[in-house]
């Protein structure tokens, strides 16, 4: 019997489809039965009451995500949705975030990096249930809460952290910090600080996707864009500029909300007239999934449904994942305005515990093994640190050499000669 | 250089070409349909606004090219076919192929040295003449057609062809995908172009009027000029973002507005203005295969100027200057419109006894320093002319750059006409002083000459 993670808030029976209370054309809807408990339940309403299901009759590919919950569950043991090498992965991924993160916080008291420093403590379910089923053409987008969806998608730790201290080593070579994290080589495509700026720069990397396979003929070019983005950016325009785009074209990316229910101290609640996040998703043609951000196992369900969706050309899914942050806004925030027994609530919800929990509980891992990973964890984090700590700082030639792609265009100084060709531009001291 | 007139009328705050042609001196036929109809051509707008006392040009052709074809046959030119591209200097000298003297003739006469050589060009010399929209999407098209990678954004670039049919015929041609027709979101259709530039394609980004990128600041200034340098160079954002700017014909505060000036300061952006369909098509194609981000600033009232152009593949420098007219006596910079402005207040000089040396600076950022220094150091005075405000304006950087660099060499200070710093007003005769008009500029160059 499948044993759910879950809270004891929420409900993990799919809420019951009655075909009668939506509009007439959803014949075709078919939900999973109300009496099947199953991991990666997609159904999850706050609003307690109203019976309506609010995916729009366009929506019709959310049956897919119950139908592959349904065959998986036939295929493989009766309750289980991942073997044991994927769940350790899972658990290596969300350990190495959380311990990098908590890192990030010491390396910051103690004077080692500066400025603004997001964490994503409480949030790893999204990022390893999202970013574990990517292959590494596929394309990231983040926001500056960018640290552990740089390490899910193989950003290496060292190349983090030394980013983090300002080095050269770093991932971009120490130019970008903590909100700017970028890797050709991993298609992370950002890291940006305003919110709502990476979002059509993710809408721009699906059309390139589409582009290649329609205009270029690359056939075989399903690469799929994920765009990471919370709930405050959830009222910008940009959000909804892009998922109108996104759905006209049926580009291949899906727009994951990661709604800790805050924006520094704004409650979503406060910023929002209809917090309902997903259902902003069918008013532009897609579906819009509502999921549970802190179990990574019922992320990883939708995930798969949703790329598999963009992969396959159907076009992008709108999906809210209700997560946390457990520590505040960033490392200058004093926490103050959020309730303890709301933090209380979701700590006991800790996805990391709750994966734990259910490795050992379906025997698919013993407690050495996952301490082991731990350790292993540790180690890795710690010598992330000390190559950062080792690494030279950016000498001052590196000031002027990545402001162009083509430095021609700093252009021609008084004497005729390009300014890049002056021998001072390669010191960093020239005037340009 | 040939002018042509249109009757355009206003639809919804998008100009539409009409069919119907008009003379100079007003419309034979009675053919102006909406009362917002009115002329685009600065030359008329020179003789409304200074009167018929300043000379005119020695050989007004004036041509009406409603039903013209958009693109003459190629004739055959005696340079080699096929002949790679070269990049012009401003002065007319040619990068490569050194040995090809009969290219560096045509070139050097097709970059104006005076305005009214255009006859003598236009008579029977190879290449072909176009208008200035014709020599801008001629540009355009022979990019996409080398590079697949090229793909242009934009609203009405697609079915509509572009409001000032820039991009006419080329979803035709190119298909749906590759001349995207975006919804009205500047913002997020310049960040989908940088994305995409991000990945592997060319973009080139439409503004419909240059005034509505500033819905697009946020893109621009982040993500176009700092992602190269934030991703420590791992991502080049080879974009271009072009679009018609500029005081047009009463068109209104917001319509009229000069963007170069609020874009100039964002790091790791180029910003070329084009003025006459050599230099158009020349800058289109160089921005499109340069590997930074490139803002190319048209204008308005200049999309149907007519000019003979080579046929063979050609690029203007992105950071150079091109030098309109040589002189002796001062130094003025100006770029887009204005340059008809002052080469219509140099004729006046002439006239006069002044020997001005007319620059048109092309590159708005960086500047082309070396062209103009020499200038500095040979006439020892400067004078600029520019659309943009007075405050804080591309004028205003020029002027800080030559002080810096050239003070020595200066015998007055530097003197910069630039528009009143008001919103552009309605109506005409309002709208006709907020912008430099040739007598400001001859009264500006007596006084710098006393």
């Amino acid at each position: 019997m499948a044993t759910a993670f879950s809270t004891a808030k929420f409900s993990t029976q799919p809420f019951p489809l009655n075909p009668t209370s939506t509009t007439s054309h959803d014949s075709s809807i078919v939900f999973a039965r109300p009496t099947s408990q199953f991991l990666g339940s997609t159904r999850k309403f706050r609003l307690t009451s109203s019976s309506k299901f609010n995916l729009s009759r366009r929506s019709k590919t959310v049956v897919a995500v119950s139908d592959v919950v349904k065959q998986k569950k036939s295929k493989s043991s009766p309750s289980l949705l991942i073997t044991k090498e994927e769940g350790l992965d899972l658990y290596e991924d969300m350990v190495l975030g959380r311990a990098f993160e908590d890192m990030c916080a010491q390396m910051y008291y103690r004077g080692k990096m500066f400025g603004f420093v997001h964490l994503y403590n409480g949030q790893e379910a999204v990022s390893t249930g999202f970013i574990k089923l990517l292959k590494q053409q596929d394309s990231v987008v983040s926001t500056y809460r960018d640290h552990v969806h740089a390490l899910s998608k193989g950003v290496p730790a060292r190349a983090v952290m030394s980013e983090l201290f300002g080095k050269t080593t770093g991932c971009c070579r120490g130019q970008g910090g903590s909100m700017h994290m970028f890797s050709r080589e991993h298609n992370l495509l950002g890291g940006f600080a305003f919110i709502g700026e990476g979002i059509p720069v993710a809408t721009g990397a699906a059309f390139t996707s589409k582009y290649k396979r329609e205009v270029l003929k690359e056939a075989d070019c399903d690469h799929v864009t994920l765009a990471f983005f919370g709930d405050g950016t959830c009222n910008n325009g940009q959000f909804f500029e892009c998922l109108n785009m996104a759905a006209l074209w049926k580009l291949p990316i899906v727009f994951v909300v990661e709604n800790n229910l805050w924006a520094i101290g704004m409650s979503h609640l406060r910023a929002t007239s209809d917090p309902h996040i997903y259902k902003k998703g069918p008013a532009f043609g897609m579906p819009g999934i509502h999921v549970d951000g802190m179990d990574v196992l019922k992320v990883r369900e939708v995930a798969k449904e949703a790329i598999g969706r963009a992969r396959r050309g159907e076009g992008p899914t709108l999906v809210e994942c209700e997560t946390y942050r457990f520590r505040g806004h960033s490392l200058a925030d004093p926490d103050e305005l959020r309730d303890p027994a709301e933090k209380a609530r979701y700590a006991a919800r800790d996805p990391i515990t709750a994966l734990k929990k259910y490795l050992i509980e379906n025997s698919l891992a013993s407690e050495a093994e996952l301490k082991t990973i731990e350790k292993k964890i540790d180690e890795v984090v710690e010598d992330a640190v000390e190559f950062a700590d080792e690494s030279p700082v950016p000498s001052r030639s590196q000031l002027l050499e990545n402001v162009f792609a083509d430095p021609k265009g700093f252009g021609i100084g008084p004497d005729g000669r390009y300014r890049c060709e002056d021998p001072k531009f390669t010191e960093g001291t020239a005037h340009v | 250089m040939v002018l042509v007139l249109r009757n355009y009328k206003l639809r919804n705050s998008r100009l539409v070409p009409s069919p119907f042609p008009t003379t100079l001196t007003g419309c034979s036929k009675p053919q102006i349909l909406r009362p917002f109809s009115f002329q685009l051509s600065p030359m008329a707008a020179i003789f409304q606004g200074v009167g018929a006392a300043a000379a005119l040009p020695s050989s007004p052709s004036y041509s009406f090219d409603s039903n013209k074809s958009v693109f003459s046959p190629r004739r055959s030119f005696s340079v080699r076919k096929g002949a790679s591209f070269a990049v012009v200097r401003s002065d007319g000298t040619v990068n490569l192929n050194p040995k090809d003297r009969r290219a560096q003739l045509l070139i050097s006469n097709a970059v104006a040295t005076k305005a009214d050589s255009a006859a003598a060009s236009s008579s029977s010399k190879p290449g072909h003449e176009l208008l200035l929209f014709e020599a801008l999407l001629e540009g355009l098209e022979e990019e996409m057609e080398r590079d697949p990678h090229v793909c242009v954004m934009g609203e009405d670039v697609g079915h509509y062809g572009g409001s000032y049919k820039v991009t006419k015929g080329l979803a035709k041609k190119f298909g749906d995908l590759r001349v995207l027709d975006t919804p009205i979101a500047e913002n997020s259709f310049t960040g989908m172009g940088i994305g995409a530039a991000m990945t592997g394609l060319r973009p080139v980004v439409e503004g419909m009027n240059m005034g509505f990128l500033l819905l697009a600041f946020n893109q621009i200034s982040n993500n176009c000029g700092m992602l190269h340098y934030t991703s420590g160079g791992q991502f080049t954002i080879p974009i271009v973002i072009r679009g018609p700017g500029g005081v047009g014909r009463q068109l209104g505060a917001e319509h009229s507005q000069r963007l170069e000036s609020y874009f100039q300061s964002i790091p790791g952006i180029q910003m070329v203005a084009c003025s006459t369909p050599y230099n158009a098509k020349g800058l289109m194609k160089a921005a499109i295969r340069s590997e930074n981000p490139v803002i190319l600033f048209e204008h308005v009232l200049l999309y149907n100027l007519k000019e003979r152009i080579p046929d063979e593949d050609y690029i203007c420098n992105l950071e150079e200057a091109e030098m309109v007219r040589p002189g002796e006596h001062v130094t003025i910079l100006t770029y887009s419109r204005m340059r008809y402005h002052v080469m219509q207040a140099a004729k006046t000089l002439v006239n006069k006894g002044y020997d001005p040396e007319v620059i048109d600076i092309r590159s708005l950022k960086p500047f082309d320093l070396f062209t103009i220094g020499n200038s500095v150091k040979k006439t020892h005075r400067v004078l600029i002319v520019e659309e943009c405000m007075r405050t804080g304006g591309i004028g205003a950087s020029l002027t800080a750059a030559i002080t810096e660099n050239f003070n020595d060499y200066l015998d007055a200070p530097i003197m910069c006409l630039s528009s009143q710093d008001v919103p552009t007003p309605y109506a005409g005769t309002l709208e006709e002083v907020t912008v430099v008009q040739p007598a400001q500029i001859v009264t500006a160059v007596e006084q710098l000459c006393q």
